[in-house]
């Protein structure tokens, strides 16, 4: 484990939470609140779609980021060798 | 068998289960009681962290408050549960890797120094206390409701189980009863929920019933209607200004983040990466109880307001005879959560907003002198299985879950301040040459001295109860938050930033809690402003004020670390070494 890697290791892990930050912004405060006036215009069966971001959709997107996450943080530590012995 | 003999036979089974496993699991050594000795699954944190997580007022109140705040719920909804998205990505994994014991020892080792421990045990003890009063209080309400014992008594009983558990066991025993709690509660609070989905959409997922077809209509766009014509808010939109929702919403969510004794709970698995995949199974298992929520919440309010017009909604005339309000109804108006005062006499069930003024010449003429139903946000969850027609075992499981609700969140935050009693202070400052048995006695005391407070604040609460969701959610995101991300992911913080940011943002976050809700100051003369928007900082409530006060934390602690000396090389392969999964040798 180098500097190096070190510290590649941790760009490409910045990288990814970043990004997945972007998706937990955009799930709730984004579609559930400054843009729920637009969204609810469109319909989600019986939901109107802003409101149904609000109160189901952005928990759903919450959880699956996580595990997201997690998954490929799992390939990150491995592809850099800082993985823990098992 | 009598409802009443049922319910003890049901809560009396789940506190034996409870105390078999404290005895089961009791803690052996100091590992054992402050993290479980690091051995807890993924999936068993998961869970007890679920537990820990949702409270009596999950439980209980926030459906019902969803159901009378349509849209503006949704704070509540996604603020409690997008802050596991901040721990996944940005804490849980390092504090794990940092491998101790409490969050104030992180601050204490990342900033070397005393000064910022003791900062953070103050924060804490503030945090945790605010917030296990109104856990006390509410296995207090449960047991009077449901089993018909004073308050009081029900107080006390809460507090010998949890005394029993939590100072045998320690992380370990509370870990696995937690297990028990969210099994008891998620079954209590699902049960009912797809019974009346059921009854209102024929679809037994609640989940998709709120968003299904009544009549040919929508449910939720027949409630817009419903409301509506009554003069309330639409169900679908809210009251509330984006800003304030914005940022009531970041609080909720960076305060979960920060909150000790949700952090903590990722200390006690084996590996950093469980320490990820384990938020991702907390989120989940809290998610089954928060989607289901709005559902009953529509559902409830649906109900409700049908109850009360059985013919057209919003005429003269089509409000409910009082004298032919359903058994339910007679059931809970004894214990005052549901109240019908006739103020014009005619013998009818008014219910509409009365504080709408574009309503009001409506009601006028009428003759309708203002709304005459009172109803607690509490009883939409707890009248629930009664108004399903649901047999009495199921009411029974719903006392037992509120109970355990109650109970798992109460063991957890009497840990972290027991924790932070013996270990942060004890040993950290005041007797460092400690011996690990005497150590994990003065835990078992302080816990114990913990559960007596919280026990007296339950039983005289000291007015703020209520505004323990401002409170602990707003001082958590303004203080201990900011610090923890900074001592991660910004190695140049140091020492006199990290102290005089947590200061700050403590400061003026219960300043300004005090300034317009009163808190401590009650006797100075506070609150002494008007909890208007119009009064409001950039309209901002004290609900969302933690926002500013931990957007005023990270300003003074970059900028104080900026103008004094970096933190010591050590400090820098400490940082160094908590961000990669695998020790560093150096």
């Amino acid at each position: 484990m180098t500097p190096e890697n070190r510290k590649a290791y941790w760009k490409a892990n910045l990288r990814l939470a970043l990004g997945c930050l972007v998706v937990w912004f955009v799930c709730s405060y984004l579609f559930g609140i400054l843009l729920v006036e637009q969204l609810n215009a469109i319909r989600l069966g019986g939901f109107k779609l802003g409101f149904w971001f609000a109160q189901q959709g952005s928990i759903y997107t919450f959880v699956a980021l996580i595990f997201f996450y997690a998954w490929r943080m799992n390939h990150i530590d491995q592809k850099y060798d800082v993985h823990e012995d098992d | 068998m009598s409802l009443k003999v049922l319910t003890y036979l049901v809560v009396g089974a789940s506190f034996a289960l409870y105390i078999a496993i404290a005895i089961w699991s009791r803690a052996r050594s100091t590992g054992d009681f402050y993290i479980a000795g690091k051995g807890v699954s993924p999936v068993a944190n998961g869970m007890a962290t679920a537990a820990d997580w949702m409270s009596a007022a999950s439980f209980i109140s926030m459906a019902g408050l969803i159901a009378f705040l349509g849209y503006d719920g949704s704070v509540y909804l996604m603020g409690w549960t997008g802050g596991y998205v901040l721990l996944a990505l940005f804490l849980a994994p390092y504090l794990r890797k940092f491998g101790k014991f409490t969050v104030p020892e992180f601050i204490a080792e990342r900033y070397y120094s005393r000064t910022a421990r003791i900062v953070a045990v103050i924060c804490l003890i503030f945090i945790s206390f605010t917030y296990v009063a109104g856990q006390m209080r509410g296995v207090g309400i449960v047991f009077s409701r449901f089993l018909e014992v004073e308050v009081t008594i029900g107080l006390v009983i809460g507090m010998g189980i949890v005394f029993v558990y939590a100072v045998l066991g320690g992380m370990k025993g509370i870990t696995y009863t937690q297990v028990a709690q969210y099994c008891v509660l998620i079954f209590a609070y699902t049960v009912p929920a797809i019974f009346i989905a059921i009854q209102i959409s024929g679809n037994a997922i609640p989940q998709l019933a709120f968003g299904s077809s009544v009549d040919g209509i929508s449910l939720l766009d027949k409630l817009d209607d419903i409301v509506m014509s009554l003069g309330f808010t639409q169900y679908t939109s809210g009251a509330k200004s984006t800003i304030d929702i914005f940022c009531i919403t970041l609080a909720l969510m960076v305060g979960t983040a920060g909150l000790p004794h949700v952090i903590v709970r990722f200390f006690t698995v084996p590996k950093v990466r469980d320490a990820r995949v384990s938020a991702g199974y907390a989120l989940l298992f809290i998610a089954v109880l928060y989607t289901t929520a709005p559902a009953v919440g529509a559902m409830a309010r649906y109900n409700l307001i049908n109850t009360m017009q059985p013919g057209d909604i919003g005429a003269e005339n089509g409000n409910l005879v009082y004298e032919e309000r359903p058994d339910w109804m007679r059931t809970w108006e004894a214990t005052g959560l549901i109240n019908h005062e006739d103020k014009n006499g005619d013998g009818r069930v008014q219910y509409y907003n009365d504080a709408n003024p574009a309503f009001a010449q409506t009601a006028q003429s009428y003759g309708w002198e203002g709304n005459e139903l009172s109803v607690d946000r509490d009883i939409i969850v707890l009248s629930n299985p009664e108004i399903a027609g649901l047999p009495d075992w199921v009411i029974a499981l719903v006392a037992a879950g509120g109970i355990a609700a109650a109970l798992s969140t109460a063991a957890g935050l009497l840990l972290v301040i027991s924790a932070a009693v013996s270990h942060d202070l004890i040993k950290g400052i005041f007797v460092p040459d400690i011996s690990e048995k005497n150590e994990l006695l003065a835990g078992r005391i302080a816990a114990a001295f913990a559960i007596m407070v919280a026990g007296y604040l339950g039983f005289d609460p000291p007015g703020w109860v209520a505004q323990v969701v401002a409170f602990a959610f707003g001082l958590a995101a303004a203080s201990l938050f900011p610090v923890i991300l900074l001592g991660i992911f910004y190695k140049r913080a140091n020492k006199q930033g990290a102290i005089a940011g947590m200061v700050t943002g403590l400061f003026f976050t219960y300043a300004y809690i005090e300034y317009f809700k009163g808190l401590f100051l009650k006797w100075a003369g506070a609150p002494w402003g008007e909890d208007v928007a119009a009064n409001w900082l950039f309209g901002i409530s004290p609900e969302g004020i933690g926002v500013i006060g931990m957007l005023l934390n990270f300003t003074v602690a970059l900028l104080v670390s900026h103008l004094t000396s970096p933190p010591p090389e050590r400090i820098q392969h400490m940082i160094e070494n908590i961000r990669v999964p695998r020790a560093i040798d150096h």
